[in-house]
């Protein structure tokens, strides 16, 4: 219960201090402007979301950070780890409250974008399938890049640190699958299963297979983890 | 309520705490003393279990506050020093989210509003806190510590950056809120403790150097200090008369407008002031006032803090 307590004042703080009308149609309009514009749409006249499907993974590593980079590094800045640590609640519940909290605005980002593909489906016919597939393995994706985000952001008190280095490891992971032509073919395999990219385009070309899914809630899982590991150990160290 | 043993912190090759031991009886107020890097925020954070200890043990409501998530937590109320909150919750927001993290269900409302009520927050219930004064801030962090009604209650330097009347209002509240809790508050303004603990912790470099109440505490001093106005003489005639009166230890004279102020210090033991005052009358001088100042904490604390260093 104590969880909804942390998310849900995470996502009221996220419009108190501004921050969702700010980067919620930032995002939308980011989408809809490669969509639409960027992407020659009403050029080609094919009634496809494999564009956008292309495009997110690349703008999640922008956008996913600045929903994350606040989350812990805001709390230790303004010294309220001192009251949140030593309230009655478990280390790992302020965490996961956090990281639900930022979900659901990420989760109200995507809401926003599906009126692209409503509106494509006036247009034309629309094969909705890889569509649900493409929106289930966005949330996943955007799930796995915020926990690295959270963990980053409980390694420092600045939001700018916070942003530049959770950018730099979603990015990391983000890339990997696209690297394997410049390292030698016996990484491959071991990109081609970290990338978050090569995992979520296979989910968005429909093919649901419950691993990739798997694999973006163990990245959740572990990330979440060390950060409640990150928080215990500066009991033992914090100055 | 509160028992400490062996305390020792290390941050780095720092020592912060040295081997630090005291305990605090239920419905004690206990006032923290030290200088600024004494040890007494780290002693407090130890308390709360936001750190651990490099050696020996605390436990609150006879629970250890070293395990990580202990159920003490639930029994405490903390006030950290720069009493933090959500600047952009309105105040009645912030303390039902503070109730509803001490998992008060339906109760978390009234509390909030009894904690507003006790702490004078009503009038600013719907204002954003980063609105309030710096007075106001301090009642909200209070407020947060008290809602749960938590029976012990560990203070760090509450009134640190308020003004004088802010400063009254504060100590009044905490005055009001030992009659059924056991505080242990911290503060280097020494007044403030005497006129609201029962006993005084003293610590210096991190090490305890006195533990007791504060009228015991002032017995340690031997000396009492007069204060004299007197008009007519120079200041080299009045030394050299009164240094000569039975009893007197040292006289220190200066010119303060048309009078002199003279400082007369003498063992606490002899009564000097009848005499004192013969000398100066018989000299021709006028006495204006003699006042005895009292042997007070501020002697005793910096009497401990400076044989350290």
């Amino acid at each position: 219960m104590k969880i909804w307590v942390i998310a849900r004042r995470e996502v009221s703080s996220y419009f108190d201090l501004s921050i969702a009308y700010v980067v919620l149609p930032a995002f939308l309009t980011l989408c809809a402007a490669y969509f639409f514009i960027l992407n020659p749409f009403f050029v080609t006249g094919r009634a496809t979301l494999r564009p956008l499907f292309e495009f997110a993974p690349f703008v999640f590593t922008l956008f996913v950070p600045a929903i994350s980079m606040r989350l812990l590094s805001e709390e230790a800045r303004a010294g309220r780890m001192e009251t949140l640590l030593t309230w009655p609640i478990a280390d790992w519940e302020l965490v996961l409250g956090k990281f639900l909290g930022a979900a659901s605005l990420l989760a109200a980002a995507l809401l926003l974008t599906f009126s692209i593909p409503l509106s494509v489906a006036a247009l034309g016919p629309l094969d909705w399938g890889p569509i649900i597939g493409g929106y289930i393995g966005l949330f996943a994706l955007g799930c796995g890049y915020l926990s690295l985000g959270v963990l980053v952001s409980a390694l420092t008190q600045s939001q700018i640190v916070a942003y530049i280095g959770g950018f730099a490891l979603c990015f990391g992971f983000y890339v990997v699958g696209h690297a394997q032509a410049a390292f030698p073919a016996a990484w491959a395999e071991i990109f081609e299963f970290l990338s978050f990219d090569g995992r979520f385009q296979r989910v968005a070309r429909g093919v649901l297979d419950i691993r990739d899914l798997v694999y973006f809630v163990s990245v959740v899982f572990v990330s979440l983890g060390l950060t409640v590991e990150i928080l215990n150990a500066r009991r033992w160290s914090r100055r | 309520m509160i028992r400490v043993s062996n305390l020792t912190k290390f941050y780095g090759a720092v020592c912060a705490l040295d081997d630090v031991s005291f305990e605090i009886d239920r419905g004690e107020v206990v006032g923290f003393l030290g200088p600024n890097g004494a040890g007494k925020s780290t002693t407090m954070r130890i308390l709360t279990g936001f750190l651990a200890p490099t050696r020996g043990s605390a436990w609150v409501a006879d629970m250890p506050t070293t395990g990580a998530q202990g159920d003490f937590r639930r029994r405490l109320g903390y006030l950290p020093e720069s009493a933090p909150s959500y600047p952009e919750m309105t105040v009645r927001r912030y303390l039902t989210f503070v109730a509803d993290i001490h998992g008060l269900g339906k109760q978390g409302k009234r509390k909030a509003d009894e904690a507003m009520d006790r702490c004078g927050l009503r009038p600013v219930a719907e204002r954003r806190i980063e609105g309030l004064s710096k007075g106001f801030t301090q009642r909200v962090g209070l407020a947060a510590a008290i809602l749960h009604g938590p029976e012990v209650l560990i203070l760090d330097e509450p009134t640190s950056g308020l003004d004088p009347n802010q400063m009254v209002e504060i100590q009044e509240l905490i005055r009001d809120l030992s009659t059924e809790r056991t505080i242990l508050l911290s503060s280097h303004i020494l007044p403030e403790v005497q006129a609201v603990a029962s006993r005084v912790l003293i610590l210096n470099e991190g090490v305890l150097v006195a533990d007791d109440t504060p009228d015991a505490l002032g017995t340690g001093v031997t000396s009492s200090r007069l204060l004299l106005r007197v008009m007519g003489p120079d200041p080299e005639a009045a030394r050299a008369r009164l240094s000569v009166v039975e009893g007197v230890t040292t006289v220190t004279a200066w010119q303060d407008g048309d009078h002199l102020c003279i400082e007369v210090i003498a063992p606490r033991e002899v009564d000097v002031r009848p005499r004192l005052a013969r000398a100066v009358v018989e000299s021709g001088w006028s006495l204006l006032e003699m006042v005895e100042s009292r042997a007070n904490l501020q002697e005793v604390f910096r009497r401990l803090t400076e044989a350290q260093s």
